[in-house]
């Protein structure tokens, strides 16, 4: 019994911990045009989506009993070892492409996770693989298109229709129509992600009797989620919100408004048709399209590529960390205390060398792409700007 | 395996459907704002002669705008839902 609880425990914080990597990892989202084309101020636009984060943990506790949505089979012995296990491997993940400054979905990270964790403590036949391939393969393929091409059509209409117009006015009331898609991209995102959270808690307490089968979170569940993925997107991920709104391409208000309008409405429509939908990769393909719909029909290719490869890498690279860390947890409790150092390690190691390449609110505006590794920087895409708002580098 | 292709082309059209629909409808309310304003700089001399047409705009502009919020809400309603 007292494995059972320090295990519990050990799986109520690492969840907490993913929560809180989820919300800075996917910050860039939705406020990363925002602050691109100074529709927001940076600091002004983490705390919004911060807010709305923790809201949308409040709105909605429908998937929050389910861990994984039938991918993988929660009834054949899926027990909090494993759970520890996709944690491990999806957080790892998740600082990772946070060092390199590549969005990548928190989502699939977490789904590769349990997966794999699931084959080595369970085996294959606790996965359904069939739901893997059409409730998140074949959406994850789809919907960056979907929402790259809606991006672009929209983008060539939105400067169509208001080429005509007067500048200023224009592309003020673009950004403010960019403060309302964005917002809604936060409280989505909070609504879907933390309720991740929530469920993996909740079944975590339910497996062991804690809690009657079939029980809601309890509200300091929905409270913990909602306040872990607030404060991580409070931190902003300012090297992902660099690369999304300056790495791509120069981003303008109309197409800031297009894409952002374009990834809320492939989100709502497609979680409301029932399929894991990655945030992240929906808001990349519909920045993608904007820059392409624009009057300078630019993308930074080189930047793109790396980006669908990081999402390709996802599922299968948190598969395998988390195999590992399954088969290492699974040895009692040394093992998981073994897995929980190597856990702390692998994150102060990647915390320590993003200290050599800082960004933060300060110098998001710049185009030098977050290079960690000496390899030399690819050319910068647009004009380097001197950041307008250097006096809010705290 | 069991592939809801029909489903999934429904998805991929609304979505691009409401995005295309929305910046139009947008950009449309944009343009009317415009075209408000320059009908009242072109009547500033002028006394009152261009209220008619700025007011004209301006509701336009308005219906455009409130049409883009209907959507915002519904979108509020799929998420709470």
């Amino acid at each position: 019994m007292e494995h059972i609880s320090f295990l519990v425990a050990v799986v109520i914080i690492t969840a907490l911990a993913f929560d809180f990597t989820n919300g800075f990892h996917d910050t860039a989202n939705a406020m990363a045009t925002s602050i691109a084309t100074g529709a927001l101020r940076p600091k002004i636009a983490v705390t919004i989506a911060a807010v709305l984060n923790f809201a949308g943990a409040f709105l909605s506790v429908k998937v929050a009993t389910t861990i994984s949505g039938g991918i993988v089979n929660e009834k054949a012995g899926i027990h909090p070892s494993i759970i520890f296990a996709a944690l491990v491997g999806a957080i790892l993940w998740n600082l990772l492409t946070w060092l390199r400054g590549l969005p990548s979905s928190s989502s699939h990270a977490l789904y590769g996770g349990l997966i794999g964790a699931t084959i080595v403590g369970v085996g294959f036949n606790g996965v359904n693989f069939n739901t893997v391939v059409t409730k998140i393969l074949i959406p994850a393929v789809a919907s960056p298109i979907v929402a790259g091409l809606a991006a672009w059509g929209a983008t060539k209409l939105a400067y169509a229709i208001t080429r005509r117009g007067n500048e200023k006015t224009t592309t003020k009331a673009f950004k403010t129509g960019q403060i309302a898609s964005s917002s809604l991209i936060s409280l989505a995102h909070g609504t879907n992600d933390a309720q991740k959270t929530m469920g993996i808690i909740t079944l975590t307490l339910v497996s062991v009797g804690a809690l009657p089968k079939g029980a809601l979170p309890p509200t300091w569940v929905i409270v913990g989620a909602g306040a872990a993925i607030a404060l991580g997107t409070y931190m902003g991920g300012w090297r992902i919100i660099r690369s999304m709104g300056k790495g791509l391409a120069d981003i303008q208000p109309p197409q800031g408004f297009s894409s952002e309008t374009a990834a809320a409405a492939v989100i709502l429509t497609s979680s409301h048709m029932g399929y894991g939908l990655s945030t992240t990769q929906v808001c990349s393909g519909g920045i993608m399209g904007a820059g392409l719909g624009g009057p300078k029909r630019e993308l930074n290719w080189s930047m793109a590529r790396r980006m669908v490869y990081t999402w390709g890498l996802t599922l299968p690279a948190a598969a395998t960390v988390a195999g590992l860390a399954a088969f290492v947890a699974d040895q009692g409790t040394w093992g998981v205390v073994v897995v929980g150092a190597a856990l702390v390690a692998g994150s102060g190691a990647m915390y320590l060398v993003s200290r050599r390449q800082p960004v933060h609110a300060g110098n998001v505006h710049d185009t030098a792409a977050v290079e960690v590794t000496p390899v030399p920087t690819p050319p910068a895409t647009a004009p380097v700007t001197a950041p307008a708002d250097a006096t809010i580098a705290a | 395996m069991n592939i809801k292709w029909n489903a999934l082309a429904q998805t991929a059209g609304i979505s691009f459907g409401i995005t295309v629909a929305v910046v139009t409808v947008f950009a449309l309310g944009i343009l009317a704002l415009s075209r408000r304003e320059a009908v009242l700089e072109a009547a500033g001399g002028t006394g009152s002669g261009g209220t008619g047409r700025a007011n004209a705009a301006l509701a336009g502009a308005t219906v455009c705008f409130a049409a883009c919020a209907a959507v915002v809400v519904y979108g509020l309603s799929l998420i709470a839902g």
